[in-house]
C-alpha cells in the first residue's frame, strides 16, 4: 500500500498535517494538563510494575482475607462507566433517538478509553498477567464469571474500536451493527462482573441477584453523568459553544441521569433495609459499618451525598440549561460513584468469613486502607483517562458529528 | 379381593439378633421421622444432625461421588492448639511463613460453664460443590476426578484471587515463590500419591484431633464417625452450601 493511498479522500500526509495542526491549536494550559495526566499515567505504570515484580504483598495493603483492594474497585468503576457510556450513547446511534445522536463519536471513544483504564488498573492487580493472556484462551472455565467478564469486555473493546473506525469512515450500517454488538457485550460483561461478587454464597454482603440488576442501573446513571462531564469539558477545551443539537443531547443525558439516580436510590434504600432488617449474619455487620461505622463517611458523604442526593438536586435545578450546574453535578457523581464501588468491594470482604463462628480475630471488620502504590495505580487509571480524552479531543477534532448522523 | 389380616397373636417372634445394624438404623430413623423429631432440627435430634452432615440430599448419602472419597473428621475438644499440625503441614508442603494451609481458630466463651476456650482446626474442606473451582477463570484449581481433592495447577494460576474470594473457609493464600495460589491438598503431592495413608497434620496430631480417611469406605473410621447417630456431627458454615468434606464432632 502506498503511503499516499486514499482514506476517505484524504492522503496520509494530509491527515498527518491535519492532526499536527489540531494539536498545535492547543493552549499552553491544555498541554500542561495533558502533561500532568501523562505523568500520572506513567507514575501509575511504574507503581504497578514495581508491585508486580516486587510482590503485591510487599507493596499493596491487601491480605489473604481482604485480597481485593482499591484496584479492583477502581477497575469496577472504570468498566461500569464504560458500559454506561456505551448504553446511553446507544439510545441515539442504535435506537435512533434523535437528541442523543450527537453523542455517538465521543461516547464510543470515551467508552474505549474508560475500558482501557479499567484494563490498565486490573493489570496491576492480577498477580501474573502474562499467564492470563495465555490460559484465558487455552484453558477457559465457562462456569467462571471472571472468565466471561474478561472475555466479553475484551470482545466489546475490539468491537467498539471497529465501531469508532466505522463512525469516522462514514460506514453507518457497519457502525450500527458494531454498536449494537458492543452494547450487548457490555451489558453481558457488566452483569457478569456483578456476578463475580453476587454468586458467592459464602459472602453474605454480596450474595444474591441484587448486584447484577443494580450494576446495570448504576451503569446507566454513571454513563449519563460521564457524558455530561466530558462533553461540557470538551467544549471548554476546544473553546467552543455548544450548538442546539448538542444542548438537546445534554438535556437528554440529564433526564437519563435523573432517572438513573432515582432507580439507584430506590435500589440502595431497599438494599440497606434488607441488610438491616432481620440482621442477616455477616451482611448486617457490613451494613452497620456503612450506616454508622468506619465506612459511614464514605457512605453518607460520597455514596449518598455526592453520587445521589446533591446531583439530583443540581440536575433538577439546572433545568437542563445551566451547563455549569450540570458539570458540578456530574463531577460530584463521578467522585461519589468511585466511593460507591469502593464501599461495595471493600466492605463485602471486610466481613471475616468465620464471623458467624465468633472466633478470635473474626469478630470485627478487617481493616484496610490503600497503600501509596495502590493509590498511585488508581491515579494512573484516571491519568490514562484524562490523557487519552484530551488527546482525542485534538486528534479527532472535537469528535464532530457528520451531517447525515 | 379380601385382604388377609395379620394375626399377631399367632405370628412367630423372629427375635432381634438377626436384624442387621443398617435395618435397626433405618427403623430408628423412620420412627424419629414419624414422631417429628427428625424434622425438629439439630438441637433435639441427633439423627437430624447426622443427616445434615452428609450435607446433601438422600441420593448423596447412598453414594459418594469419589472413590476414595477423602475426608477428615475433626474432634474439636481434643485439639489443644499445640500447632504441631501446622508445623508438619508447613514442612511437608513448603508453606512459607506468611501463609498457611491449615490453621487453628480459637473461640473464647468467658461465661461458659466448665471449659471456656475451644480450638477449631480449619483447612480446605475439599467441598463437593467447591466455589473456588467454579470461579477460577483458567481451571487452575479443579476437583481431582478420582478422589475429590481440590487441586492446584500452578502453571495456570493468573493470580486473580477470585478463588480466595469464593472460599468460605479462608483456606487459600498466594504463594509468592510459586507465583500461584496455594492450598491444602490433603498432602496429595507430598504423601498420598506416594503411598502414605495419612496427611501430615493428621499424623502429627498427638491428640488424635484430626482423623483422615475415606468417606466411601464403610470400614473406614471417618465413615463410621460420620454415619453414627450417637454424637452430633457438623460442618462449618453450612449456609455457604458448598457440601464440605471436613466434619466436626466432640468426644
Amino acid at each position: 500500500m502506498s503511503p499516499n493511498s486514499n482514506s476517505g479522500g484524504l492522503t496520509l500526509n494530509g491527515l498527518e498535517r491535519q492532526v499536527v495542526s489540531r494539536m498545535k491549536s492547543g493552549s499552553n494550559r491544555y498541554f500542561v494538563v495533558v502533561l500532568i495526566f501523562g505523568l500520572l499515567m506513567l507514575a501509575g505504570s511504574i507503581a504497578g510494575l514495581m508491585a508486580t515484580v516486587g510482590g503485591h504483598h510487599v507493596y499493596y495493603n491487601v491480605n489473604r482475607e481482604l485480597a481485593w483492594g482499591v484496584l479492583i474497585s477502581t477497575y469496577v468503576y472504570f468498566v461500569v462507566t464504560s458500559t454506561g457510556l456505551c448504553l446511553v450513547s446507544s439510545i441515539g446511534h442504535i435506537f435512533g433517538v434523535e437528541s442523543f445522536m450527537p453523542l455517538a463519536k465521543r461516547a464510543v471513544f470515551l467508552a474505549i478509553v474508560t475500558l482501557c483504564a479499567g484494563f490498565f488498573v486490573i493489570c496491576a492487580e492480577i498477580k501474573v498477567p502474562i499467564r492470563m493472556m495465555l490460559y484465558n484462551i487455552i484453558s477457559p472455565n465457562l462456569t467462571s464469571n471472571i472468565w466471561w467478564m474478561g472475555t466479553l469486555y475484551g470482545v466489546a473493546l475490539a468491537v467498539m474500536i471497529l465501531e469508532f473506525i466505522f463512525l469516522y469512515t462514514n460506514k453507518v450500517k457497519l457502525a450500527v451493527i458494531c454498536g449494537f454488538t458492543a452494547a450487548v457485550g457490555e451489558i453481558a460483561a457488566n452483569s457478569n462482573l456483578a456476578g463475580v461478587f453476587g454468586l458467592l454464597n459464602g459472602r453474605d454482603f454480596w450474595h444474591g441477584a441484587f448486584l447484577p440488576i443494580f450494576f446495570i442501573g448504576s451503569a446507566v446513571m454513571t454513563g449519563a453523568a460521564a457524558l455530561i462531564f466530558f462533553h461540557v469539558l470538551a467544549y471548554r477545551v476546544n473553546h467552543e459553544i455548544m450548538d442546539d443539537p448538542m444542548l438537546r443531547a445534554m438535556q437528554g443525558c440529564r433526564k437519563v441521569a435523573i432517572l438513573g439516580i432515582c432507580i439507584v436510590s430506590f435500589f440502595t434504600i431497599w438494599r440497606m433495609v434488607s441488610l438491616v432488617a432481620g440482621e442477616p449474619s455477616g451482611a448486617y455487620l457490613g451494613a452497620m459499618a456503612m450506616i454508622k461505622g468506619s465506612y459511614a463517611f464514605s457512605f453518607w458523604v460520597f455514596e449518598i451525598g455526592f453520587a445521589l442526593v446533591l446531583p439530583l438536586i443540581l440536575y433538577i435545578r439546572s433545568q437542563g440549561t445551566n451547563l455549569r450546574m450540570m458539570l458540578v453535578a456530574s463531577t460530584l457523581m463521578i467522585i461519589g460513584l468511585f466511593f460507591m464501588r469502593y464501599n461495595m468491594v471493600i466492605v463485602g470482604q471486610a466481613i471475616p468469613v468465620y464471623y458467624s463462628l465468633g472466633v478470635n480475630g473474626s469478630k470485627e471488620l478487617i481493616k484496610y486502607f490503600p497503600s501509596y502504590l495502590e493509590i498511585l495505580v488508581t491515579l494512573g487509571g484516571f491519568g490514562l483517562t484524562g490523557f487519552l480524552f484530551l488527546l482525542g479531543e485534538k486528534v479527532f477534532g472535537g469528535h464532530k458529528m457528520d451531517a447525515h448522523h | 379381593m379380601k385382604k388377609q389380616l395379620l394375626d399377631l397373636d399367632k405370628s412367630h417372634n423372629e427375635g432381634v439378633e438377626n436384624i442387621s445394624a443398617e435395618e435397626r438404623r433405618n427403623f430408628l430413623k423412620m420412627g424419629l421421622t414419624l414422631t417429628g423429631v427428625f424434622a425438629s432440627g439439630t438441637l433435639f435430634s441427633l439423627v437430624g444432625s447426622a443427616q445434615k452432615v452428609f450435607a446433601s440430599d438422600a441420593a448423596f448419602v447412598e453414594k459418594y461421588p469419589y472413590k476414595p472419597h477423602y475426608s477428615m473428621m475433626v474432634h474439636v475438644d481434643r485439639c489443644i492448639d499445640c500447632e504441631r499440625c501446622k508445623k508438619a503441614c508447613a514442612m511437608t508442603n513448603d508453606v512459607p511463613d506468611y501463609g498457611f494451609r491449615t490453621n487453628i481458630l480459637e473461640r473464647e466463651v468467658p461465661n461458659a460453664i466448665g471449659v471456656k476456650t475451644e480450638f477449631i482446626p480449619v483447612l480446605c474442606n475439599h467441598c463437593n460443590l467447591s466455589q473456588c473451582t467454579r470461579v477460577c477463570p483458567t481451571k487452575a484449581t479443579y476437583k481431582n476426578p478420582s478422589n475429590g481433592i481440590v487441586m492446584m495447577d500452578t502453571t495456570k494460576c493468573i493470580g486473580c484471587l477470585s478463588c480466595q474470594m469464593a472460599c468460605p473457609y479462608n483456606a487459600r493464600y498466594f504463594h509468592e515463590e510459586k507465583m500461584a495460589v496455594d492450598k491444602c491438598s490433603f498432602c496429595w503431592e507430598s504423601r498420598l500419591s506416594k503411598g502414605e495413608k495419612l496427611t501430615a497434620c493428621a499424623e502429627a496430631c498427638p491428640a488424635g484431633a484430626r482423623i483422615f480417611g475415606d468417606l466411601s469406605n464403610p470400614k473406614d473410621q471417618v465413615y463410621k464417625k460420620v454415619h453414627q447417630i450417637e454424637k452430633t456431627v457438623w460442618v462449618l458454615r453450612p449456609e455457604a452450601g458448598t457440601k464440605p468434606n471436613v466434619f466436626y464432632t466432640r468426644g
